[in-house]
């Protein structure tokens, strides 16, 4: 099967670190990967070079074939990645059905209409369906300002999510949510995007969640890929439980 | 209310209502609601592009273009209709905001304003120093028509005038209402709320600034067209840093929540002028200013938050109250 995602290459710098050092990568469609490393391992410098914000030194990015290397995060988002933020990236004065509706208007290639309400029945039934399938319907007219932390990052990825993305790449979905609850989190992410069944790139320092959710692991270290696999044997290597998990499991 | 307000019909009937009282106001009163139009409609402007985030210090640029492009073709021409004059300022301000426009989409924040402050000061020096277009003493045109009509009468030329001010600025209000609902209101307001985001949601947050901006340019365009008509001369002022800083001021005092509120913060920017400078005549800019100061005080968020408090919420039951408690407490 062709990778949704083949990234070869890739390398990065800033100054005399290295972010990137010759990563290589293909995702195949459906799977979960998560990207785990300690802080400054690289793991964000990467999704940011694959949505666009970052421009790679060398290397190339290609999305089912086509590449993606020097597009900007508008052109990437159009061809079908999408992302979600380990600080939610909101429009915190609007409602939770408003930011939806951003996102809707942003689907397809039309210009923006001057005069069709934002909130039009068709847009909204769309915002509310995607809120719903996070359990989040109730909430649809409370501006974000009023949410707590862990509903905005469940918005944050529903709005990611309204372009059907092949590919979601999602930044610390369970940071900031408690341990008790970071199971019923991601078990509402996960079932939230099946429908779209979208190949997830998730970013996590939590190993609980790691191994319950992904079915491959990459784990980085100093710019590198330190280990990339079946999760089990992921956590399970030495290099990974001394530089990423140390020891956790 | 962000991007609600009246329906457009009792905004039309509204527009309608205000036209037909001119025929009651007295003769002073009825230059200074000219003036007073004139100057929401260029605010009005401003206030569209302050929803995505940036300001304008120079859209006397355009309030100037459409000026001395009326000017230049009356005069040519001999196009005197106030309506006709008032479409090509438009035009004129719209197609200098659709030059412009694309290439200063791309700053933001103080840089965005500093440039459009620069530009219109660019326009300034080159009108003072064109003796074509009279200097900085400018030249005259003739007096303005309505479809055929000629008005000798001053107080029917003063009235046809404000006729056409307020018609066409209660258009614009409507206009804006209507685009302050839509996707392109509602995406402005994402823009300048996180420009980042709406980027990675696949719109162009240059392009929704630029839109905002040419819209802003035709409204200053034809507000310079009024200007022209109301002094029957046109000279660089128009241009200055100083004009463009008294339409910030209009759109301060209105804020960006309200279209009405920007009517309402013209007209009482006017009153006060004028009432201060009749009683206090060496003083009036001193009145001026304690009633700006007053303003961000007391209404920090403008005139409009007034009548508009906070964003309405839809009532829900107490059980569904109840659900929401414990759905943001689970979470």
């Amino acid at each position: 099967m062709n990778p949704v995602l083949s990234v070869h290459g890739l390398e990065k710098r800033f100054g005399a670190v290295v972010a990137a050092d010759a990563l290589s990568i293909d995702i195949a469609p459906g799977q979960k990967v998560s990207l785990i490393g300690a802080n400054g391992a690289g793991k964000t410098t990467f999704v940011n070079m694959v949505t666009g914000y970052l421009r790679p030194d060398a290397g190339s990015i290609a999305l089912d074939g086509m590449d993606i290397a020097r597009r900007s995060p508008r052109n990437v988002a159009r061809l079908g990645i999408s992302r979600s933020f380990q600080i939610p990236q909101l429009f915190i004065e609007l409602t939770a059905a408003e930011n939806l509706a951003v996102a809707v208007s942003g689907i397809g290639a039309r210009a923006l209409s001057f005069h069709a309400p934002a909130e039009a029945q068709g847009r909204r039934d769309k915002a509310l369906e995607l809120l719903a399938r996070f359990g989040l319907a109730d909430l649809a007219d409370r501006p974000i300002s009023e949410l707590a932390g862990g509903v905005r990052k469940l918005v944050d990825i529903a709005m990611a999510l309204v372009r059907r993305p092949k590919l979601l790449l999602l930044d610390e979905p369970t940071s900031g949510v408690s341990a008790e609850e970071k199971f019923a989190t991601m078990d509402r992410v996960v079932h939230a995007v099946a429908p779209d069944a979208a190949t997830i790139v998730f970013v996590e320092h939590d190993m609980e969640i790691v191994s319950r959710y992904a079915d491959r692991v990459v784990a980085f270290y100093q710019g590198r890929i330190l280990a990339d696999g079946d999760p089990h044997d992921v956590l399970k290597d030495a290099e990974v439980r001394r530089y990423v998990t140390g020891g956790a499991q | 209310m962000k991007h609600g307000g009246p329906h457009p019909l009792v905004m039309i009937l509204l527009v309608a209502a205000v036209t037909l009282f001119g025929r009651v106001l007295p003769t002073w009163t009825l230059s200074l609601a000219t003036v007073a139009a004139s100057n929401a409609l260029i605010a009005l402007g401003i206030v569209i592009l302050a929803r995505t985030g940036n300001v304008s210090f120079g859209q006397g640029l355009f309030y100037a273009a459409g000026g001395y492009g009326v000017a230049l073709i009356a005069n040519a021409w001999g196009i005197t209709d106030a309506v006709a004059q008032t479409m090509i300022g438009a035009v004129c301000g719209g197609l200098l905001g659709l030059a412009i426009g694309p290439l200063i989409a791309r700053y933001s924040g103080i840089f965005f304003g500093m440039l459009t402050l620069a530009l219109s000061m660019v326009l300034y020096g080159a009108l003072v120093k064109s003796t074509v277009l009279g200097g900085s003493d400018g030249f005259n045109v003739g007096r303005p028509s309505l479809f055929g009509m000629i008005f000798t009468d001053p107080r029917e030329a003063d009235f046809m005038l404000y006729a056409v001010s307020v018609i066409t600025t209660g258009l614009a209000g409507i206009a804006a209402t209507i685009l302050f609902r839509s996707e392109l209101g509602l995406a402005s307001l994402a823009v300048r709320e996180n420009n980042l985001r709406v980027e990675y949601l696949g719109i162009s947050s240059t392009r929704v600034i630029t839109i905002n901006f040419i819209i802003a340019a035709i409204f200053a365009g034809a507000s310079g067209a009024f200007a022209l008509m109301a002094q029957r001369h046109i000279d660089p002022q128009f241009a200055y840093w100083t004009t463009s800083g008294e339409f910030v001021f209009v759109a301060v005092l209105a804020g960006y929540q309200s279209v009405a509120a920007v009517f309402v913060a013209s007209m009482a920017l006017e009153l006060v002028r004028s009432f201060s400078n009749l009683y206090l005549p060496n003083t009036w800019q001193l009145v001026l200013g304690v009633f700006l100061l007053g303003v961000i005080l007391f209404l920090p968020r403008g005139i409009g938050s007034l009548w508009i408090r906070d964003r309405p919420k839809r009532k829900e039951p107490p059980a569904a109250a109840a659900i929401t408690a414990q759905k943001e407490a689970a979470l």
